[in-house]
């Protein structure tokens, strides 16, 4: 089968491939630009491990078609921290011990990211709802709800 | 003071710095299983029984040979290549059968044969190209039906010595144990409880999926890149599955995106060893979520009888409880731990607990946190409950007056060493939760838990670096922030900050065997020979310093880093620090290190109890947990904020368990539900915030006095939900899941 040839942003880089016309975004992002932070847990868009934004909208990249990815802003983990630099939810996810394995941390700091630009200060409830569908089988959500509200108020202080 | 010599002041172990993994974790560059490749690599896919039980008649792959993509193809019966060890003989035949079936297909999801090919896609097209022949066969899969004269039989010949006579082949390991005369304890009782309890398969649900990256050479030398509990257990079992020597393989283990059980076997490391071995190119596997439902260990499957006899003041006078359990197609469902953990929380004269271990055509279950004992948690204490109600009696006064302590003969038989579960009720009853008023149609349960814990072979090297920094390897894969823990006995012991201490997962070609990452042992034994380890260390220091000052090695002493003299008789010198030590090591001896090999045995059990408040809704049946308090004894937390992890941990995977989590499997035996659309964990959104408390009662078995803690507690949130939503719905809820449509049938039906 032919190939298909995309020219892309990830990260602020402009990065070009060739794919197949079935291959996810994921497939993409991991197999061929080797950004793996973004994980499959499911395939099927159930568990958040593979989030990213895609112009600026929050995605499963295991949803999206690799070739969909043309002419697009695509935002991973790998660019949250700002050179040596951490994102507020990077060092309160470390601080609260929000990741026991941390397959799930990438999906969900892409997501709590995403929210927090929506909704500087969420309730708890709204984190909740928010972070739905980022499945975290280890922590229980407990700690990871609580650093999201805690990154979210320094965010507000420091504005 | 403690009356022991145990270690009871501490400067860096119970204190919570951060992990030091985080940063490689929050910035999506830690490597995981399948984030591993290598040039030239080839991906791997694995076809799959749709029939619960089949003999496979015939495996046609030539379609899929001649394609160009494909450079090999494995299955059992492919022996001109030999991909596969033939001649094995017990668990080692098991597994092979498992990954790879022989000429029975056992049930839905069981592998049959696997392909190499050059894309991801080309090996999941090429499959499509493979023609298998099968010949339907009878199936079962419910536990009950299996033990039924008439049903199919799994494998005739696969039960052990301990099944009595006149069972079903399906029955395959039969355990029986207790204490006293259980029959005249039932008459000594003012009211006698006897019930019924079902619990369906669950999954270990960890997000990621099995993965790994082989490579295995025609010389028998191999490399393996793999998420394990365990890679020792791995190296060995690949080895001898693929008839190759044991240290001709080097397995490391990747980052582990979660086991709880499931990752302490082998799946499908031996599948991608031997396409390596064919197509003498590196292979990679990766999982779909579809095949870990269905090919990877969910958790036995229950049918119990628990009968509980007590007097009015809440004395319990003997218990018996019949364990049924359903691990799939293999041996090695936990009837005898669930059995042996069934009544474990109560000093008991009279106790007799039987379990089964029986076959049926389901994938083989592996262990899920504490194998067997949240089952039996439900049913005793779903029992205790219903005593307590019907007697007005309060659950945690009967639960005190009748728990276990030291010394306690305890109801698998041995006697108790110190243990803390009056600690946990005590703390449990003081709790402001256990006060607080409920809502109407709110329901409060509580329930204890107790799980045995495991020490298993450990070995642990430390070695220092000139700059006085440290270096810590360690054997058993990090599953929750135990680098942290190794690193903070380390620095307690060695007397150098925690930030100084570098621990690394060494691979099994570095390091002696290790046991996997299971049976909550982590912390203890690999903890255990940490200390050992740099005390080991910490005595050639001692004796550099003593070379130096020219006194003997025991007029030194170690103290806050530093070598001192032990006494004024010693002599006097100048505290010798650690760094400085070091500093000159290449000229006063060579290299410090220190080491530590050995089986700890004292791992020291561990109880719980856990309070739940929940609420039920009359009209969908559907249960919100609106409040839950988790009170556990870790001995001692090295890690405080690691240890409430684990509990909250433990109580969510408990709570998907009571109210929504179940394996379905329609009339032709196939899974219904394999993704997690349907397989539903608990989302952020069904749950609360999970309230801690740690409860510290020290093992003796250890120098700081740890307790696993990673298993027990999941052990009592089936039952102590379940007996929240009998109170909320004011009816006996007896079968797991309390999914929505089941509480609405019993509301209906009253039980
Ligand atoms: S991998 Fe995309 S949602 Fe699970
Ligand atoms: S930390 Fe393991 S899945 Fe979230």
């Amino acid at each position: 089968m032919s190939k298909i040839h995309v020219t892309t942003t990830v990260n602020g880089d402009e990065m070009e491939f060739l794919c197949d016309p079935r291959e996810t975004l994921l497939d993409v992002l991991r197999d061929r630009l080797n950004l793996t932070g973004a994980k499959e847990g499911c395939g099927t868009g159930d568990c958040g491990a593979c989030s990213v934004t895609m112009n600026g909208r929050l995605v499963c990249s295991c949803l999206v078609l690799g070739a969909e990815a043309e002419g697009a802003e695509i935002a991973t983990v790998e660019g949250i921290a700002q050179g040596d630099r951490l994102h507020p939810l990077q060092r309160k996810f470390i601080e609260h011990a929000a990741l026991q394995c941390g397959i799930c941390t990438p999906g969900i700091l892409v997501a709590a990211k995403a929210l927090l630009e929506k909704h500087p200060d969420p309730t708890e409830e709204q984190v909740r709802f928010w972070l739905a569908g980022n499945l975290c089988r280890c922590t229980g959500y407990d700690k990871i709800i609580r650093a999201v509200m805690d990154a979210a108020a320094e965010m507000r202080e420091a504005a | 003071m403690a009356l022991d010599d145990r270690k009871s002041q501490f400067l860096y172990v119970g204190t919570t710095p951060d992990r030091p993994d985080g940063l490689d974790k929050v910035t999506g560059r830690a490597k995981f299983g399948a984030d591993a490749y290598a040039p030239g690599m080839l991906h791997g896919a694995i076809l799959r029984s749709p029939h619960a039980h089949a003999r496979i008649k015939r495996i046609d792959t030539s379609r899929a040979e001649a394609l160009k993509d494909v450079k090999a193809i494995v299955t059992r019966a492919d022996f001109a290549d030999v991909p596969f060890a033939p001649g094995l003989e017990g668990e080692f035949w098991n597994v092979l059968e498992n990954v790879m079936a022989g000429d029975t297909a056992l049930y839905d999801g069981h592998a049959i044969a696997a392909v190499a090919a050059t894309s991801a896609l080309a090996a999941r097209d090429a499959l499509k190209l493979i023609d298998v022949r099968y010949e339907e066969l009878p199936h079962v899969t419910d536990v009950d039906e299996a033990m039924k004269e008439g049903a199919p039989v799994i494998r005739e010949g696969a039960a052990d010595y301990s099944v009595p006579e006149g069972m079903h082949p399906n029955v395959v390991r039969y355990h029986e144990s207790g204490h006293g005369d259980v029959e005249a304890g039932f008459a000594e009782a003012d009211l006698v409880i006897e019930d019924h309890f079902v619990t369906e398969a669950t999954h270990q649900g960890y997000i990621e999926p099995h993965a790994c990256l082989a490579t295995l050479g025609g010389d028998g030398k191999g490399e393996l890149w793999c998420c394990t509990q365990g890679h020792w257990i791995v190296q060995k079992t690949c080895a001898a599955l693929l008839g190759i020597e044991t240290s001709q393989l080097r397995v490391t283990a990747s980052e582990i995106g979660g086991g709880f059980g499931g990752k302490t076997t082998v799946f499908i490391e031996p599948v991608a060893l031997a396409l390596s071995r064919k197509a003498n190119r590196p292979v990679k596997i990766v999982m779909s979520r579809n095949e870990v439902f269905r090919a990877t260990g969910p958790t036995a499957s229950a049918s119990m009888d628990v009968k509980i006899g007590m007097k009015k003041d809440g004395t319990i006078t003997a218990a018996e409880g019949v364990f049924r359990l359903q691990g799939g197609a293999f041996p090695g469902a936990p009837g005898d731990m669930t059995a042996m953990c069934a009544f474990a929380p109560y000093n008991l004269t009279n106790v007799r607990q039987v379990g089964y271990d029986v076959m049926t055509n389901r994938p083989k279950q592996a262990a899920y946190r504490a194998p067997g004992s949240p089952m039996a948690a439900f049913a005793t204490e779903s029992v205790i409950d219903e005593l307590c109600k019907q007697l007005g009696l309060d659950p945690i006064e009967v639960r005190l007056k009748n728990a276990s302590h030291e010394g306690t003969k305890a109801s698998y038989g041995p006697r108790f060493e110190r243990i803390g579960l009056v600690e946990t009720l005590e703390a449990a009853k003081a709790h402001p939760h256990y006060s607080a008023p409920l809502k109407p149609g709110q329901g409060r349960g509580i329930s204890c838990g107790f799980w045995f814990n495991h020490g298993g072979e450990t070995s642990v090297s430390l070695s220092l670096s000139e700059d006085g920094t440290v270096q810590l390897a360690v054997g058993t894969p990090d599953i929750g922030g135990s680098r942290a823990s190794m690193a903070l006995m380390a620095a307690e012991v060695l007397g150098v900050p925690y930030e100084n201490i570098r621990v690394t997962i060494a691979d099994t070609a570095t390091l002696g065997y290790n046991d996997v990452s299971h049976g909550s042992r982590v912390t203890y034994a690999s903890g255990l020979a940490t200390i050992k380890a740099a005390e080991d260390a910490v005595q050639r220091l001692c004796a550099r310093a003593a070379a130096k000052w020219g006194i003997p090695e025991d007029a030194v002493k170690w103290e806050n880093g530093c070598a001192v003299p032990s006494g004024p008789n010693a002599g006097e010198f100048d505290p010798l620090p650690l760094a400085e030590i070091t500093a000159t090591m290449g000229q006063t001896g060579g290299p410090i290190s220190g080491h530590y090999e050995a089986t700890p045995e004292g791992a020291g059990v561990s109880f719980a109890t856990h309070i739940v408040d929940a609420e039920v809704d009359r009209e969908t049946g559907k249960t919100k947990v609106v409040r839950y308090t988790v009170v556990q004894d870790a001995g001692k937390a090295i890690h405080p904020t690691y240890v409430e992890g684990q509990f909250q941990g433990g109580a969510a995977q408990g709570i998907g368990w009571a109210l929504n989590e179940e394996y379905i499997y329609n009339d032709s035996g196939r899974l219904e539900n394999p993704l997690f659309l349907d397989y539903r964990i608990p989302v952020a959104s069904d749950l609360p915030m999970i309230d801690t408390v740690i409860v510290e009662v020290p093992n003796p078995g250890h120098p700081y006095g740890v307790r696993g803690v990673g298993e027990t507690s999941i052990c009592p949130p089936l039952a102590a939900i379940a007996n929240a939503v009998s109170a909320a719905a004011e009816v006996r809820m007896r079968r797991l899941p309390m999914s929505p449509p089941r509480v609405l049938s019993a509301l209906k039906s009253d039980g």
